[in-house]
Order: C-alpha cells, then structure tokens, then sequence
C-alpha cells in the first residue's frame, strides 16, 4: 500500500506503459530573445509530453521561462527552435483548441460574465441558443450562475478567474493551458479554487498544462510536475504524484503529500538561490 | 460574552480621550473628507471671488470702466440679448466647435487607433504628427488665412489643427495601453487578427476615446477664441473683441461668463453621458 504512493524522481521520460496516449508534445523547444547584449537564452531545448485528460504542472523559480514555455504552446510566441505537436499537427499560431487562463484577470471588461463565456463559441460563429446553452452549463460548474448579468468590474478576483476557466473550457479546448491562474488571489480563494479545479477536471477531464510556483498547488492538483531550473530554463526533474483523481482536501495533510512536497522542495530550493546570486551578481 | 466585554471596556479604558474620537483632518495625502466640508470649500471658492467682485465693484474702489458692478453685467447681458446679437453669436460659435471638433475626432479616433494597432501606421503619421504639434497654433493663423481666407472655414481649419495633432497621439497611445494579455486571450479563445481589432481592441478603448474627446473639447473653446478674436465679424468671441473696442467692460465679461458656462456645461455633458454609455468601465475621473 505504501509503496504504491511512492514517488517517482527521475529526468528520463516515463516508461511507455504508464504513459496515456500522448496528446502534446513539446520537442526540444528552445527560446533566445535578442537584447542590447547580445542573444538572451530564456529556455533550453525542452522536451516533455503530456497524455489525455493528464494534467502537468511546471514549477521553477521566477523568470525560468515558465510563461514563455506556456506562450509557446499557446501559439503567442513563436520558439528559437523546436516545435510543439498537438495531436500529431504542429502548432503555428494561437487557435481555439488551446485554451488559456492568464494570472492577470482578461475577462472582456465590456461583456457580461455570460457574453465574456459565450466570446468563443460567438467569434466562430455558433448559434445563439447553442451559445446561451454553454454559458450557462459552464457558469453553473464554476458555481456562478447567479452573476450571469454582472461586469467583471462587479466581481471579485477568485470569482474573476472562475469565469476566466469557465470562458476557456465553453471552447470545449483539446488542452488548457493555465499561466499561475490563482497567483493572484488570497490564499483562501486559492484553496477553494483549487478544488473547483479538480471538482471541474472530474466531469470534463480536460488536459491541462499548468504553470505555478506554489508548490503545494502543483502537488494537489498535479499527474505530474515538472521542475524547472532558474533561467535559462530547462527540465531539472519530473515527479509522478500518484494520488489519483478523486482527491479530497484532506490530502493535502498526508504523509505522502508531504514528503512529494519536501522533494519538491528541495529540488527548487537550490534554483532559488541561483537565481538571488544572479541577481546579485548583476547588481553590483 | 462576558470576556469579550470586558476586554472591550479595558480597552476603551485605556484610550485617551483625545485620541479616541478624533476627525481625520483635511490635511490627509489623498484622504477623503467629510462631503458637507468638501461642498463647502467649493461653495467658497465660487463664493469668495463674487463677493470680492461685489465689494471692489459695488463700494466704488474699481474703475467702472474695467470691473462693472455684477448688476451692471447682467443688465448688458439683457440688452445684448435684446439687440439680438447675443443669441445668434453663440450659435454661430456652438456651430464651429461642433464641426471642427467632430472633423477632428472622426479623423484622429480611426487613425489613432490605426497608429496605436499598427507600427507601420505609427511610422507613416506620428512622427510627423509629433512634429507639428510643437508649433503653436497661433503661429499658424497667416497660414491658415492664406489657405482658407478669413469665412467659416478658416475658424473650423483652425479649431481642426488645434485638436486634431494632439488627438491622434492621446488616442494612439490609448490604444496601445490596451493590455496586450486582453488582445492574447481573444487570440486563444479563437479570434481572427480582425476579430481581435473589432471585437476587443474597439471596445477596450472606448473608456479612454470618451475622455480623450473630454479634454479635447475643452481645447476646442480655446482655439475657438483664437480664431475669433483674431479674424471675424460673429461668435462670442468676436462680441468680446467688440465690446473692448468700445470699451464695454461689462459686455467684456457677459462674454467671458458665457464662454465659461458654456465650457462647463460641454463637461457636464461628458461627465453625465461617460456612465451611461460605458456601464462597464472602471470608475472614470469626476
Ligand atoms: N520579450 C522579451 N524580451 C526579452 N526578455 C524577455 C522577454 N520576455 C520575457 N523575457 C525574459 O525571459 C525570462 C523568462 O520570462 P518568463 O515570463 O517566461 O518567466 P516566468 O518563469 O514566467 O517568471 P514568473 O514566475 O515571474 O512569471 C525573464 O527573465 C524575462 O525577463
Ligand atoms: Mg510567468
């Protein structure tokens, strides 16, 4: 029994048998900005691959090239080098099936929270009542039907978020793509947030690839979590959380729990301090 | 209960009384104060000129001839009114604001957002606009007249270049404030680069178009004047170029008065419509 929670460190993929059918594939990605002094290498050529209905998480220091790693997916920026495969077809721009949800709030500032989750289903044209049938299917999952009618302006930044998630699965996306989408918030919010987003993934088992620092987020919600180093980014380790996908909040004060954590832990420990001696390197 | 209570009353105990009630003040950086002190300082500010104009004038201590008593002033206003200038100089004046200021916008607005949108029509208009802009628009009035004579066109060219060089800019740079993570997450919910430009970008500066058109207007009274006081023979203020040449103080300030309550009313206009027509939009300045 214990041995089965046992996790996993390893840089080597995973073996194929475990491995759900694959559904994105990052291939030696890789990204250099050009800058005053020359070439800026934010990410070294990265690998990695996520299976159906899996959700992924990175976790790295700040500035490892998490959102740029994430804006490549999204088609937002384009790589130095590599190319992300979705479905065996390469990804050359932003499109629908990629969903999103950003740390800063995006909602439609003009639109209700109804037209803000109805905006993809309207820019490719789906009828109204098929729309209206969305929004409401969607508000009701992330638990906000009643401020269907309400500006964002209204609302606060967890309820903000949730129709930011609610927007981005009314796409029914083949993956969804979250950049710290609670980063912002309290860590109140954040908790209950994150049970919506498992309660959510329960019925929808949406892939998702999912960027944060938190390390206990990327732990209670993940399949498995990449670690990333401090910038230049690259992989450092993967660790398979094996807690399957019924999880109770209860989790979160397990034993298991807490050693993946601890490992985690560890493992960015180091890169934070890379990344403070870098910083004071360049200052002085 | 009984706890809390008494908690309560140790503690309200130990508070000096001083500093137990004490009113904010009116010196807090960027505090609000009580509004009934906050009407009243505005009542006084309106208050305290007229009542100094009372005294000066009305008492004797001013030259009659440079500050009129106020009833001095509404009773030219009268007369004018009667003479049938007033009416139709106002007009005239209402009229060439609105044509030069709506050419201005419905050029600058499109082409703002064009150069906000799009660095190829940033490059072909802002330098160029960033130029023209630093010549004082009084310095091109003999250039104006050479083009469009001294008719209604040269007041409205006039009141065009006033607003127009300094629109384009604000409402280019307007748009460019337009988060560019609004602009991304449209892009991945499915929008073409069109839909984008309509469907978000539009809309997401409206809130600042309507207050770029707020200040604008303001501008517009002023190169209205300009273009009155130097060449013409109607509108406001032209009727305060005349009145100086026959010495009318008091016609001199029934002008002023009105160009003033007309300028303030335009704001009004604004300040009501901005709620209305943009529900949505974060709370806009008073
Ligand atoms: N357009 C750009 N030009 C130059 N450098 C850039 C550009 N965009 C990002 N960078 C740099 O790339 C690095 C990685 O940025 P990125 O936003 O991907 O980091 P991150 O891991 O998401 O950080 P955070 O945790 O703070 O969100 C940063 O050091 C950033 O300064
Ligand atoms: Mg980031």
């Amino acid at each position: 029994m214990l041995s089965q929670f046992r996790s996993s460190t390893r840089l080597a993929a995973m073996e194929p048998e475990t491995m759900p059918s694959p559904i994105l594939s990052l291939e030696k990605l890789s990204k250099q900005y050009p800058t005053k002094s020359g070439p800026l290498t934010v990410l070294e050529p990265t690998s990695l691959t996520v299976g159906v209905s899996e959700l992924v998480s990175i976790v790295g220091p700040s500035g490892c090239g998490k959102s740029t790693l994430l804006h490549i997916v999204g088609g937002l920026t384009t790589p130095t080098e590599g190319r992300v495969m979705l479905d065996g077809q390469e990804v050359t721009g932003p499109g629908a099936e990629r969903g999103m949800v950003f740390q800063a709030y995006t909602l439609f500032p003009w639109l209700t929270v109804r037209q803000n989750v109805q905006f993809g289903p309207k820019q490719r044209g789906a009828k109204k009542a098929e729309r209206e049938e969305l929004a409401d299917y969607f508000l009701d999952a992330v638990g906000l039907h009643g401020f269907r009618d309400h500006f964002p302006k209204q609302l606060s930044g967890g309820m903000r978020q949730r129709v930011a998630i609610a927007r981005a699965l009314a796409n029914s996306p083949r993956i969804l793509l979250m950049d710290e989408p609670f980063g912002a918030l309290d860590a109140q919010t954040r908790t209950v947030m994150q049970e919506l987003l498992l309660n959510i993934r329960s019925k929808e088992r949406t892939t998702t690839l999912f960027i944060t620092h938190d390390i206990d987020e990327a732990v209670f919600l993940s399949d498995r979590i990449f670690v990333m180093t401090a910038r230049p980014g690259r992989l450092k380790a993967e660790i398979a959380v094996p807690f399957g996908s019924d999880r109770s909040p209860d989790l979160r004060t397990s034993a298991e729990f807490f050693q993946i954590r601890a490992q985690i832990y560890d493992l960015l420990h180091s890169e934070g301090q890379a990344v403070v001696d870098a910083e004071i390197a360049a200052g002085s | 209960m009984a706890t809390i209570l008494r908690i309560q009353t140790k503690e309200a105990a130990t508070l000096r009384p001083a500093a137990r009630r004490r009113s904010p003040g009116l010196f807090q950086l960027g505090e609000d104060i009580p509004r009934g002190a906050y009407l009243m300082i505005a009542a006084a500010s309106f208050l305290l000129p007229i009542a100094l104009w009372c005294f000066l004038s009305y008492s004797g201590r001013a030259n009659a001839l440079i500050l009129p008593t106020p009833t001095h002033m509404v009773q030219a206003g009268i007369e004018m009114y009667r003479d049938g200038d007033l009416l139709p100089d106002i007009k005239i004046s209402v009229t060439r604001i609105g044509i030069g200021f709506l050419l201005s916008a419905v050029l600058a607005i499109p082409l703002g957002i064009l150069m906000g949108a799009y660095k190829f029509a940033e490059a072909a208009h802002e330098p160029f606009v960033g130029f023209i802009r630093y010549v004082p628009v009084p310095a091109l009035i003999p250039l104006v007249m050479v083009i469009a004579g001294i008719d209604e066109p040269a007041k409205i060219l006039l009141i065009f270049l006033g607003t127009y060089f300094q629109m384009v800019l604000v409402v280019a740079d307007v748009t460019r404030q337009v988060p560019k993570d609004l602009l991304n997450a449209a892009r991945t919910l499915g929008s073409s680069r069109l839909q984008v430009l309509f469907n978000v970008l539009l809309p997401a500066t409206l809130p600042g178009i309507l207050d770029t058109c707020r200040t604008m207007i303001g501008w517009a009274w002023t190169y209205l004047v300009i273009a009155e006081v130097v060449a013409t023979s109607s509108g406001l203020g032209y009727s305060i170029m005349k009145a100086q040449r026959f010495s009318r103080a008091d016609e001199i300030f029934v002008g002023i008065f009105i160009l003033g309550i007309l300028g303030l009313a335009t704001d009004m206009v604004f300040k009501i419509a901005q709620p209305r027509l943009l529900p949505w939009a974060e709370a806009q300045r008073s």
